[in-house]
């Protein structure tokens, strides 16, 4: 058998178990509660959780002059601790002259780029990746709180349909999998439902410091879809905060 | 440089068992993964860490392919005297990286 069709057998096998209720703010859970003892400790141990090798890297970035006036983060925001405190539970947040949402990356390299007049960061690079993290730590432990503003409605309708619309070769929406079957194992995984509480995340099996981002393009590449263009992805991650509001922060998290 | 995290009581009692947890930023690539187009990644790993107390190795380790990428390692000693803990990971590609912690025993 080939493995795509061994992967729709799977995928038709899981999904003939029959359907459920979307998930209720009661009943919301994080990854973290799917995961290993082990694994729960190793996030929770600052020392032992490599993602936080990343968040210092981020507080040496935030101090470091660049650009051509030598400006830090720092030296704009002075100490993290209180200026990005809460920042990451509000994004991806409005952008005025973008007159959309954009994500908490594309804020750091907006500053990077206009701010600090720096080269911006790569995408998935260990730079963003690191002041990312940094970032997102200040809020840990704060309830993601995406703000009730009508500039982003039509956004988050956006988010909810594609989080709803079935798609790729498998045929299978991101509900699906993470409202009607969560809890259930795909293969050796349980299905979480799918909330956005803990990036960037330390994935074992990346063996590295991820986005959402590249955590949604796995999903959309596990149901053979055409990848989101960078509207889709923003909405369809705004949507995913707003379905979380409420939930407290885990960033750096761990991920198997 | 590779970023690290270093772990341990500033101050013990003499005689104490002290516990020292290192994390280290590192690839740890097995030299077996084919990249994207069909290449084999050349091995790039830490081979080896030492610590030592006031120049006494205390701990060693050996590592292996199969040890997962920021390798974390967790290990004790026993509080002597007041003095500097040196920590050192070496590995392929000429990768050598030390870091120093004190302590101070009454
Ligand atoms: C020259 C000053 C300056 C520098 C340097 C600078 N910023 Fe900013 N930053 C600002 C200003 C001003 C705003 C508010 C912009 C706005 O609200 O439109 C801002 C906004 C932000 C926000 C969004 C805050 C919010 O309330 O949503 C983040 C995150 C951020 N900066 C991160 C960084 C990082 C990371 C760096 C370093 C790479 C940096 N900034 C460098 C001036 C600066
Ligand atoms: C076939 C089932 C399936 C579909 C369809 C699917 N996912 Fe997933 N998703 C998973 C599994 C399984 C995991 C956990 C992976 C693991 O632990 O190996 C996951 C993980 C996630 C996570 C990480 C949650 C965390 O705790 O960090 C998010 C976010 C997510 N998916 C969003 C989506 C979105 C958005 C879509 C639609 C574009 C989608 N998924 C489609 C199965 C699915």
């Amino acid at each position: 058998m080939t493995r795509r069709r061994r992967a729709m057998l799977v995928a038709m096998l899981v999904l003939s178990l029959g359907g459920a209720e979307a998930v209720g703010p009661g009943e919301r859970r994080s990854g973290f509660d799917d995961m290993a003892p082990e694994t729960r400790a190793m996030q929770l141990d600052d020392m032992a959780n490599p993602g936080m090798l990343w968040v210092a890297e981020g507080e040496a970035a935030w101090r470091r002059p660049a650009g051509p006036a030598g400006r830090s983060c720092a030296g704009c925001h002075g100490e993290a601790e209180a200026s990005m405190r809460g920042i990451a539970t509000r994004h991806p947040g409005w952008d005025q002259a973008a007159a959309r949402p954009i994500s908490l990356e594309d804020r750091i390299n907006l500053c990077r780029r206009e701010r600090q007049g720096g080269e911006p960061f790569a995408p998935e690079s260990d730079d963003l990746l690191a002041l990312s993290a940094y970032v997102a730590h200040q809020s840990r432990g704060m309830p993601i709180a995406l703000p009730d503003d009508p500039r982003l409605t039509p956004f988050r309708e956006q988010g909810r349909h594609i989080f709803e619309q079935r798609r790729g070769q498998l045929n299978l929406s991101c509900a699906q999998c993470h409202e009607e079957h969560a809890g259930r194992r795909l293969a050796g995984s349980v299905i979480p439902q799918g909330h956005p509480t803990g990036y960037p995340i330390y994935r074992l099996e990346w063996q590295s410091l991820g986005s959402l981002r590249r955590r949604l393009r796995n999903c959309t590449v596990g149901v053979r879809s055409e990848p989101l263009d960078e509207q889709e992805a923003v909405a369809l991650e705004l949507f995913l905060m707003f379905r979380a509001n409420g939930m407290p922060m885990e960033s750096p998290a761990i991920r198997p | 440089m590779a970023r690290t995290l270093i772990n341990l009581p500033r101050s013990a009692r003499r005689g104490e068992v002290i516990e020292i947890r290192t994390l280290i930023a590192h690839p740890m690539e097995t030299g077996y993964r084919p990249d994207a187009s069909g290449a084999v990644v050349p091995r790039d790993i830490i081979r080896r860490f030492a610590c030592t107390y006031d120049g006494e190795e205390v701990f060693r380790a050996e590592f292996f392919p199969a040890i997962a990428a920021n390798p974390f390692l967790a290990f004790t000693t026993i509080a002597t005297a007041s003095g500097t803990l040196t920590f050192t990971w070496e590995g392929d590609n000429g990768f050598v990286q030390t870091e120093t912690a004190s302590i101070t025993v009454t």
